[in-house]
């Protein structure tokens, strides 16, 4: 296990310039979503259009690794249906979580994030906006937020 | 103080971590373990493990005199007028939680005011925010300086004849800063009001001497000096102890029983409801046996000059933030270099063997204070050396190489 496990290039540089890390003026979902244990936040905008997420974009405080997934995701998941996008963050939770090879996630980019794996006190890091994301396509209501465990 | 031989009695210290030399600086949150304290709780388990208070036997009678003579011992620690006033919990939040139930529910009501900090430990504040809550009591603040300490210049506002508690950290688990308590405690008792003391960032490492500071109630925990985890000590002024109602009901708490009522035990075994943690108390014992034969005013000019060594390596790096006051303060240093995320420096860090903590350290209003989403927090003990902060400084350094090309 060594640091580039962890910090590939394709992840520094999504946290050197996130994609997508603006407010968005007409989402049909805003989640806010923390980690309470380490302060990390984020505030996930999503435009769900008929049954299609049309857009998707971030703010928030973060590390990283926290950073980099949230920039990724927003790349990975736009245009999916909810149903591609709900079963896209069950495949990214289970593979940053060991449980789920890369090779068989089928994740694209996204398997740069598998090096979190091996660092399990950075899990949190990496599915805090994919957590966010789930929330926001199984809400019904405008706004969500909360704590994750 | 000779710290290469203290060195040496940490088992721990030998080892390695990622194949680097074990550079352990997360001491606030708990300390590594001297032999002489995991030998004691062996030799308990192999030749005296028994209940205590009750047993007509051999082993029971030397438990029992083994465990209540830690009790006395702890007293002559923080100079307590007796063992009575020592009660055994299982960490400082039960200790502080005891007192938000035993005494705050009892004595705390409509109107009345607890005077709390933005620096303490959630475990000096959410047990008020719940007491101020059921009671219809008020929390006040004490009000901040610019560099981290308390500013006292108001105190004749803030304490009033309405003040009930005074609840304050004796030393910040973030900023270092050590409260004047002894001169809070005199302000506060000239309004009528009881301080509780949360000791767990200072009973490990300068003198406490409970009586001078004259504290109503004083909380600490044995893990954060040598001492095993799931013990915690309050102490608390006799009268307070007899005035409070228990907290916990069930077996040793008691004086007599009958189907309908019961009465109390003396103090203060009133508030040890069950089995107490017998092997970790024998434990403690030998920790305070193991700091006191090193002393603990050797121990505080150790970790005040490691600490300076320290904050001057630390402020010749670019880029770099301290938190809390630059003079007078406890074994620690919380910080920011180069917004590089405390997670981040943590990962990095801990890669070459060096282990701090990244977070809001359980004071989340204090982050919030500082503004910062979290810090970095090295913390000392009595066998951290000077090549320990080289360690970290060298730590840092790569941490800064690798996010170098990150633009900020």
């Amino acid at each position: 296990m060594s640091l580039d496990d962890l910090y590939r290039e394709v992840i520094l540089d999504h946290y050197r310039s996130p994609r997508n890390k603006r407010k968005m003026d007409d989402p049909t979902v805003v989640v806010e979503l923390k980690n309470p244990v380490c302060g990390d936040e984020i505030t996930l905008y999503l435009k769900l259009s008929g049954g299609v997420v049309e857009a998707l974009s971030f703010e928030g405080k973060g590390c990283s690794i926290s950073q980099a997934s949230a920039s990724m995701m927003t790349q990975a998941v736009r245009g999916k249906s909810l149903q591609e996008a709900l079963e896209l963050v069950e495949r990214f939770k289970r593979m940053v979580r060991g449980e789920l090879p890369a090779s068989e996630a089928d994740l694209g980019d996204l398997e740069a994030l598998q090096g979190v794996a091996k660092f399990p006190v950075r899990v949190k890091c990496a599915t805090l906006s994919w957590e966010a994301l789930r929330r926001g396509l199984e809400s019904d209501e405008g706004r969500v937020s909360g704590e994750v465990e | 103080m000779n710290v290469a031989e203290i060195r040496k009695d940490f088992p721990i210290l030998g080892r390695e971590v990622r194949g680097k030399r074990l550079v352990y600086l997360d001491n606030a949150a708990t300390s590594q373990k001297p032999r002489c304290v995991i030998d004691a709780i062996r030799e308990y388990y192999e030749t005296y493990n028994a209940n205590v208070h009750r047993a007509i036997h051999y082993l029971g009678e030397y438990a029992t005199a083994a465990y209540e003579e830690v009790r006395a011992k702890v007293a002559r620690f923080i100079n307590a007028p007796s063992e009575r006033t020592i009660v055994w919990v299982k960490n400082t939040s039960e200790a502080i939680n005891l007192v938000a139930y035993a005494w705050g529910r009892k004595f705390v009501g409509e109107g009345d005011e607890i005077v709390t900090s933005v620096m303490e430990h959630h475990s000096n504040l959410v047990p008020w925010q719940q007491l101020a809550k059921a009671r219809g009591a008020r929390l006040r603040f004490f009000r901040m300086t610019p560099d981290g300490k308390l500013d006292l210049s108001d105190l004749d506002q803030l304490f009033n004849e309405r003040t009930k508690l005074v609840a304050i950290t004796h030393a910040s688990n973030v900023l270092g800063t050590i409260n004047p308590v002894a001169e809070i405690a005199r302000k506060a008792h000239e309004v009528g009001a009881v301080v509780l003391v949360d000791g767990a960032q200072s009973a490990p490492h300068l003198p406490v001497d409970v009586q001078a500071l004259d504290c109503d109630f004083f909380a600490f925990s044995a893990h954060k000096m040598c001492g095993p985890m799931g013990v915690g000590v309050l102490y608390g002024k006799e009268e307070l102890l007899e005035a409070m109602d228990p907290f916990l009901f069930g077996g040793e708490m008691i004086g007599s029983v009958s189907l309908e009522e019961s009465t109390w035990n003396e103090i203060p075994w009133k508030f040890e409801a069950g089995t107490p943690n017998v092997a970790d108390v024998i434990g403690f014992g030998a920790a305070i046996d193991y700091l006191q034969s090193i002393g603990m005013e050797a121990i505080q000019a150790h970790e005040r000059e490691l600490v300076a060594y320290a904050m001057d390596a630390l402020e010749e790096l670019d880029g770099m933030v301290i938190y809390g006051p630059r003079d007078e303060r406890a074994g620690l240093i919380a910080f920011n270099y180069r917004e590089i995320h405390p997670h981040d420096l943590s990962t990095i860090l801990d890669q070459e063997g060096v282990a701090i903590r990244a977070g809001h350290h359980c004071a989340e209003p204090l982050a919030r204070w500082l503004d910062v989403p979290a810090t970095a927090r090295a913390s000392f003990y009595i066998y951290n050396t000077r090549e320990d902060v080289d360690a970290l400084v060298r730590a840092l350094l790569r941490a800064k190489e690798f996010f170098s090309h990150v633009p900020r």
